[in-house]
């Protein structure tokens, strides 16, 4: 079986990658590229878990093809800090501890990001069907939605 | 032990960032999955397509002779285990002789890449001999159901059962004939609940290590890595001193990562490769072969006087575990009436075995469904008697004094205080519309504590590094941290919290049975005890006095009073700078099996509204009332109470385990199996009571598993008022609801 | 000589006491009288017993002291998720 050339965009870097031709983009960002922020936990789309956007559209990473991303965009959690200086969402994150065993944060802050970038002022219902992609076992919900409004607010504010 | 919470908490009770928040919010933190090792092979696990069936002989030549392929293994490669209760579980991480359910493992392989190994399963043959097979409570306690495994019963229990029944147990006290002879309304029900899953996002995923020299390293995802070191030498046939088990993040395990599943397999083959193996499930391998719940089929009879005051209590419980004997229906029945205080009370029942996926612990295990059909009849007579529900529990609550209804008396317990504060709130008195119901009901865990070892290392500049033994699954390492700063007197920010692997630390129990802040917490406030000794010795002899003239406040030596001499007070950091001048480094220890964790209570409303033509049932608001003993960190007290609540409602509405009559589960994927979702949830309230536990020294009390019990019965009593009739079965899926309804 | 409380299922191997009185003063000689005079106890206590002494339960904790008015009720090993 041959493998396929890639030339992508990752969070701003130009990067090159083999991959077989049923390699998710999921599995070439985790397994040969070092990118573990995104987690499987379904592989099925059902969860959220690995979420990243591909010209700034929020996907599911184990339904892309690494060989779709080809010529794309694409950003992840490992890209959302500004150096040193955390996104206004993943300081809310913390500052309302909406996360507990952080396994789904970075799916959720991934969404929350191209949420707000679609729509700056979403009410908690909107927020809570925009999230509804993204499962989340500990928390349920409630300091998570708390932490996109806050930071929405303060975003719009800057 | 003395209670010295008496203080006033400068740390302790504070809202403090969590150690790792930022390593979990900019995708840095190392989970199961995660880590990688040079020349590292990927293990896959072939698994049973039949829910019952002899394995006649398994071929791997052809498998072994794939290119790529370094390792084949079956239940061969394992030592015979030390116990049964192990060889239950190296037999359900590889089945032997028989396959026991649908996804079973029966082989293994490890491969230089995914492909590869993938490959590589297809190519071994398993001749199977498909046996009949029984997954439901009510057929496998029937005495011609077929046999899931032989000669499983407990030697004391009753000859004449249907051989799947593994124990049987009663717990209770008093005269029952009696009791519901004096009752205005008896009501017996009969119940069922639905298995459910754990449901953690993060798969079970491993990399073992193990070189020619049997020396081992393992790194996996569990809530006890001294407890997967124990399995995985006793079936490997290992030292445990030369197995190290690495505990990595963990995503999630509510009970279903306090065992093992791919760990062993994974040493296994890497002692056959030569080369490190990770092993990661898929999510169709998590619903198949790990964790779910028991299923139950339960009767529960309640006699009660006019005036509201329970006269009698019985239940029968009928739980299946899956594969093998399991434990769980004793929690039950200790817990089902654990709410009441009653003069005549008994639980009775059993565990059967069926061919379904071994039962894991699940938050508060076998709880949950043992209290939802008590306090679905509760609700029922307090209807029927028009009678106000909370003040029907008030007038029977367990309180300091009763004779609880699994044997002991209990000591200082939070259930009035929680009940009061339900009552006083305005969400019991808020108006309801049309279609819409109020539900309501108790919850009970008995919390513990057990084996914990605490490390505590005074650094050169004065701060100070805790080593535990506990994965942190909901931010145990910032109330560890917090509880280390309290007792010290110094900032939150100067102590750093790590979790050892198994070669760094003594013994630690697993992260259960809401254990970690109340056991590790006490370890931990006991060695900075212990450190702060050994610092005013140190100045003792720097000042030439007596080492009891020294006393320890804020974070300072200080001279006990004006006898002891005028010294100006030594800080912290001053003595650790000296350290090495006036003795040696400067450490505190503590190891305890501790005890007195001290039982928990919550109670939980909930408004809702169903849709009448479609059955489906909207919740409007929810709130969790729970006494904490003393919340250390109120943020992840509030969480694991709202998190609880949500995996109730869940359990209550829509998770369950499908199997068709094939035996096959159908529904093992996230789309299927349904958990909540945020837009199906309205905000969680969270009201922390603090009735300090005598059991620890800042009065702590776990609150990780209670808030799973209240919401099944507190949803079913919701929806059975929402539509003016009683629901009988989990979960309450919309369909089961419309039938209901049209009657 | 102290009190202990059985509970309902284990009766059977007392002879249906559901209290047993046995000359012990602290938790491992609980354990051993019980099993030395009740032969039947033994397939529980194979799975694993705690004791709640005065309302508190231990596990494994062998030499926790029993008054002879302390109230020890015998139970399962508690385990948790």
């Amino acid at each position: 079986m041959s493998n396929i050339h890639v030339t992508t965009t990752l969070n701003g870097d130009q990067v090159e990658y083999l991959c077989e031709p049923q390699e998710t983009l999921l599995d070439v960002m985790r397994d040969r590229l070092d990118m573990t922020g995104a987690k499987e936990g379904c592989g099925s789309g059902d969860c959220g878990a690995c979420s990243v956007t591909m010209n700034g559209r929020l996907v599911c990473s184990c339904l892309v093809l690494a060989a779709e991303a080809e010529g794309q965009e694409v950003e992840t959690i490992e890209g959302m800090a500004d150096g040193e200086t955390l996104h206004p969402l993943q300081q809310k994150f913390l500052d309302h501890a909406a996360l507990q065993c952080g396994i789904c944060t970075p799916g959720f802050l991934v969404a929350a990001k191209a949420l707000l970038a679609k729509n700056p002022d979403p009410t908690e219902t909107e927020v809570r069907y925009w999230l509804a992609g993204n499962l989340c076992r500990c928390t349920g919900y409630d300091k998570i939605i708390n932490a996109v409004m806050d930071a929405a607010a303060e975003m719009r504010g800057a | 032990m003395a209670l010295d919470n008496k203080r006033d908490f400068k740390i302790v009770g504070t809202r403090v960032p969590r150690p790792d928040g930022v390593d979990k919010v900019t995708g840095r933190a190392q989970f199961g999955a995660d880590k990688t090792a040079p020349g590292m092979l990927i293990g896959q696990i072939l698994r049973s397509p039949h829910a019952h069936a002899r394995i006649i002989s398994i071929d791997t030549s052809a498998a072994e002779a794939l290119n790529g392929v370094k390792a084949v293994i079956t239940s061969a490669d394992f030592d015979k285990a030390s116990s049964a209760g192990n060889q239950d579980a190296l037999d359900n991480c590889m089945a032997r002789g028989k396959a026991l359910y649908d996804g079973h493992a029966v082989a293994a392989v490890a491969a230089i890449s995914a492909t590869v190994a993938k490959q590589a399963l297809k190519l071994i043959k398993v001749d199977y001999e498909v046996l009949p097979h029984v997954t439901e409570v009510e057929d496998a306690i029937k005495t011609d159901a077929p046999i899931v495994q032989e000669g499983r019963q407990a030697a004391d229990t009753p000859a004449g059962l249907s051989q799947n029944i593994t124990h049987q147990m009663s717990f209770g006290h008093g005269d029952l004939d009696a009791g519901f002879a004096k009752a205005d309304l008896v009501i017996e029900r009969s119940f069922k609940t639905a298995a459910t899953h754990q449901g953690y996002i993060e798969p079970h995923a491993c990399l073992a290590t193990m070189g020619p020299d049997g020396k081992a390293d393992l790194w996996c995802c569990t809530q006890g890595q001294y407890f997967v070191r124990e399995l995985c030498a006793d079936f490997l046939g290992m030292e445990t001193s030369q197995l190290r088990v690495t505990a990595s993040e963990i995503g999630g395990g509510f009970g279903g990562k306090t065992t093992v599943f791919i760990e062993p397999v994974a040493l296994a083959l890497s002692r056959k490769a030569g080369k490190p193996v990770k092993i990661t499930m898929t999510r169709d391998e998590v619903f198949k072969a790990t964790g779910p719940t028991i299923s139950s089929y339960s009767d529960v009879k309640i006699g009660m006087t006019k005036d509201g005051r329970i006269t009698a209590a019985h239940a029968l419980l009928r739980y299946q575990g899956g594969a093998f004997p399991c434990g769980t229906i004793e929690f039950g029945l200790m817990s089902a009436f654990a709410a009441y205080d009653l003069d005549a009370v008994q639980a009775e029942g059993f565990n059967v075995m069926t061919n379904r996926p071994r039962q894991a612990a699940y938050r508060a295990p076998g709880a949950p469904v043992a209290i939802y059909p008590v306090e679905s009849v509760v609700d029922e007579l307090c209807q029927q008697l028009d009678l106000d529900p909370l003040d029907v529990r008030l007038k029977n609550a367990a309180r300091k004094g009763t004779k609880s209804s699994y044997g002991p008396t209990f000591d200082e317990i939070g259930l009035v205080a929680t009940l009061e504060a339900a009552k006083a709130h305005p969400h019991y008195t808020a108006p309801l519309g049309p279609n819409q119901g109020r539900g309501l009901s108790c919850g009970f865990w008995f919390n513990f504590g057990g084996n914990t070892c605490v490390s505590l290392n005074l650094n050169a500049d004065g701060t100070v590094g805790i080593i535990e033994g506990n994965p942190d699954i909901g931010g145990s390492r910032a109330s560890i941290s917090q509880m280390a700063a309290e007792e010290l007197g110094i900032p939150y920010e100067h102590v750093r919290t790590i979790i050892a692997d198994t070669s760094s630390l003594g013994y630690n129990d697993i992260t259960d049975g809401s254990r970690v802040t109340f056991a590790v917490g006490l370890a931990t406030i006991k060695a900075a005890r212990d450190a702060i000794q050994k610092m005013c010795a140190r100045v003792a002899k720097l000042w030439d006095i007596d080492e009891d003239a020294v006393i320890w406040e804020d974070g300072f030596a200080k001279p006990a009073g004006p006898n002891a001499g005028a010294f100006e007070p030594m800080s912290i950091a001053e003595i650790a700078a000296i350290a090495n001048s006036t003795g040696g480094p400067i450490a505190g220890h503590h190891e305890v099996n501790a005890n007195g964790a001290g039982v928990s209570f919550g109670v939980h409303l909930v408004d809702l509204e169903i849709d009448p033509e479609t059955g489906f049932t909207t919740i409007l608001r929810y709130t969790v009332f729970q006494d904490a003993g003393k919340a250390v960190n109120p943020d992840y007290v509030e969480g694991q109470m709202q998190g609880g609540a949500v995996q109730g409602i869940g359990w209550a509405l829509n998770e369950e385990y499908i199997y068709g009559d094939d035996g096959l589960l159908q529904n093992p994927g996230f789309l299927d199996y349904r958990i909540p979702v945020a837009s199906d949830l309205p905000p969680i309230e969270a009201v922390i009571l603090e009735i300090p536990n005598p059991g620890h020294p800042y009065g702590v009390r776990g609150v990780g598993e209670t808030p799973i019990v209240p919401p099944l019965a507190a949803l079913s009593n919701g929806v059975s008022r929402a539509i003016g009739k009683r629901m009988f079965e989990l979960p309450m899926s919309p369909p089961k609801i419309l039938k209901t309804i049209k009657g | 000589m102290v009190q202990v409380v059985v509970w309902g299922s284990l009766r059977a191997a007392t002879n249906g006491a559901a209290t047993v009185e046995i000359e012990a003063s602290n938790f491992k000689e609980v354990l051993a009288q019980l099993e030395h005079r009740y032969p039947g106890l033994k397939p529980q206590f194979e799975r694993g017993v705690s004791l709640a002494i005065d309302g508190t339960i231990y596990r494994d904790a062998w030499f926790t002291p029993i008054k002879p008015d302390s109230e020890v009720v015998l139970m399962p090993l508690m385990v948790g998720g």
